[in-house]
């Protein structure tokens, strides 16, 4: 599928109707479906209905937004009003939400297409999608591979071109992670600068909705559309929305201006080659293009996925309380008691990892284990951030790879999952400090699967990120590669 | 600190959850492998310093504490598994 600005040119030039775009998007997933997987819900009547009053507006002469009969995929952790929201899970398989999200509702105003929900790792606890409750999703790239997680069913539509763009959310590199194993772009905006009302929560301090895109510019357009204050959400932020697009350039100049910093921690032990050499070949080309480029260290850096496997279970375990039965979702249906209904419906309801992440966080926030855990993982948490901040005074941006690995095959690590919390080292440092990052194709390994690069940025510079991605992106090739699907 | 067979019990019945023996089991090893992996946090002297509780600094958010109407009443009380008119049933709470 062409770009956003591609296809609202056909549209204003009535080479092609949005009906017609959301009847290509809905005719490619019923034929790449049974293969990926990628959606547990298709609204096909809800996009067609869309996509007719977008062209009744282009037929009336009226002025449209560039995101207009744009087909898009929502993870299936944002509300829908009227439509299933089953977060991946068995306990919310009959849940229809009564309320819309703050972003589908600024997508719908915008025009944007929604074609369906995508799936991902049950209440967005996974890097593989595969602990989703009802289905896993393929790699477009190796169908026998994840297209990681937690949002992989947003990563993998936007690769195989099931849909133009995507939103996922992102609590430790569920955004980036996917884009990284699927090709894409994927972006975690900074903490607060994207309403997370109607946002099933998981950990309320580090979840973040962002965009997927094949293009930076893409993911840049549907971050406008996303970003700003929403009254619904108190720790939305207040503040002024630069224009992204505007911000892209081709180019780092006035050359030597564009500080990088490498951050050592990230390259060592654990690391793929072939992953290194591709980041490391996508710094040095950033140097060439006028960057300058020094290494940093962050010496906490690796202190970081403890730390969050502290504190995101803790804040999951006290927001999945409300999954009891009572008010919505599944319920046990013929208990003995008020306890009993509780217990049952939670313990029939929740999968595995679900399971053990509400242990783990049950555990670390009893009576005499708080300090040790919950407390000292928040002040670890303050190192972390004072990390990044020396860093952010040296530099403008911070570089290393998005995943230690490419995409693995699925079942390789469900049984260990210690060693799928291991794939977020490089990601979940970055939601502790509340920051934002892009990831963006950077090169391909032997069997043909895509690196990704991971760009960090200070609070609130998506601007500055999105135009050195942008900039590397246009003078790379690797976003114009496409997965080899049959269709 | 580790984690054994009884407190993984006592932990689920405090999160309201029943695990079958095999989960039992399986969480024991897996929670004390993650529990382990915790331990490196006390390489970290942080005696000096203040914890983090939300990455961005925000002020507290306040407004007029004023009743609003909701238009989706039918919508909420039909989420429920069990519904009676305009109340959420439950199984029974009180004695007879």
């Amino acid at each position: 599928m062409a770009s956003i600005r591609e296809l609202h040119h056909q549209l204003i030039q009535k080479e092609r109707t949005a009906v017609e775009l959301a009847e290509a998007a809905l005719a490619r997933m019923d034929a790449l479906e049974p293969q990926i997987k990628s959606f547990l819900t298709v609204t096909a009547d809800q996009a067609l209905a869309q996509a007719r009053r977008v062209d009744a507006q282009i037929a009336a002469g009226e002025p449209i937004g560039l995101l207009a009969g744009i087909p898009i995929g929502i993870k299936d952790n944002m509300c829908t009003q009227g439509i299933r929201t089953t977060c991946g899970s068995r306990i919310l398989e009959t849940f229809v939400p009564p309320y819309e999200s703050t972003v589908t509702q600024r997508l719908q105003q915008a025009g944007a297409v929604m074609v369906g929900k995508t799936n991902m790792d049950e209440f967005a606890m996974g890097s593989s999608t595969e602990t989703s409750a009802y289905q896993v999703t393929a790699n477009p790239w190796d169908v026998e591979r994840v297209p990681g997680g937690s949002s992989g069913g947003s990563a993998a539509a936007v690769a195989a071109g099931e849909c133009v763009v995507s939103l996922g959310s992102d609590t430790g590199g569920s955004i980036r992670q996917p884009a990284s194993l699927c090709g894409v772009v994927g972006m975690k905006p900074t903490y607060g600068l994207v309403s997370r009302y109607g946002l099933v929560a998981f950990a309320s301090s580090l979840d973040q909705i962002g965009p997927f895109g094949r293009s930076v510019e893409d993911v840049a357009l549907v971050l406008q559309a996303i970003a700003g204050h929403d009254p619904h959400d108190a720790t939305s932020l207040d503040v002024e929305i630069p224009d992204y697009a505007a911000a892209l350039k081709p180019d780092f100049k006035p050359r030597g201006k564009l500080r990088i910093g490498i951050i050592k921690e990230t390259f060592g032990e654990g690391l793929d080659a072939t992953v290194e050499a591709a980041v490391t070949q996508a710094v040095e080309q950033m140097q060439a293009m006028g960057a300058e480029v020094q290494v940093v260290s962050c010496p906490q850096f690796r202190y970081g996925l403890p730390t969050y496997y502290i504190i995101a279970p803790s804040e999951a375990s006290a927001n999945l309380a409300r999954y009891d039965g009572v008010k919505f979702g599944y319920r046990h249906d013929d208990p003995e008691n008020l306890l009993d209904m509780y217990v049952k419906t939670r313990s029939e309801g929740f999968g595995a990892e679900v399971k053990r992440r509400i242990m783990i966080g049950t555990y670390v926030l009893s009576a005499g284990y708080y300090d040790a855990y919950y407390l000292k993982a928040q002040k670890v948490r303050t190192l972390i951030k004072q990390d990044f901040e020396r860093a952010f005074q040296q530099v403008d941006v911070l570089v290393s790879p998005t995943s230690p690995t490419t995409a693995f095959r699925a079942g390789e690590k469900t049984d260990d999952p210690l060693g799928m919390y291991l794939l977020d080292l490089m990601t979940i440092p970055v939601n502790l400090a509340g920051l934002p990052a892009i990831s963006l194709p950077c090169g391909f390994d032997a069997q043909g699967l895509p690196i990704g690069l991971q760009l960090i940025g200070n609070v609130l510079r998506e601007d500055l990120l999105l135009s050195v991605a942008h900039a590397y992106e246009q003078a790379t090739e690797w976003h114009k590669r496409k997965p080899p699907l049959a269709v | 600190m580790s984690i054994d067979r009884e407190q993984v019990q006592k932990v689920a019945h405090l999160a309201r959850l029943q695990l079958t023996p095999d989960e039992e089991t399986q969480f024991t090893t897996q929670l004390n492998d993650i529990l382990d992996y915790f331990e490196q946090l006390s390489e970290l002297d942080t005696s000096q310093v203040e914890p983090t509780t939300r990455a961005i600094d925000t002020v507290n958010v306040t407004r007029v504490d004023q009743l609003q109407s909701t238009a989706v009443r039918e919508q909420i009380l039909d989420c429920a598994p069990d519904r009676d008119g305009e109340f959420f049933r439950v199984p029974q709470i009180l004695n007879d």
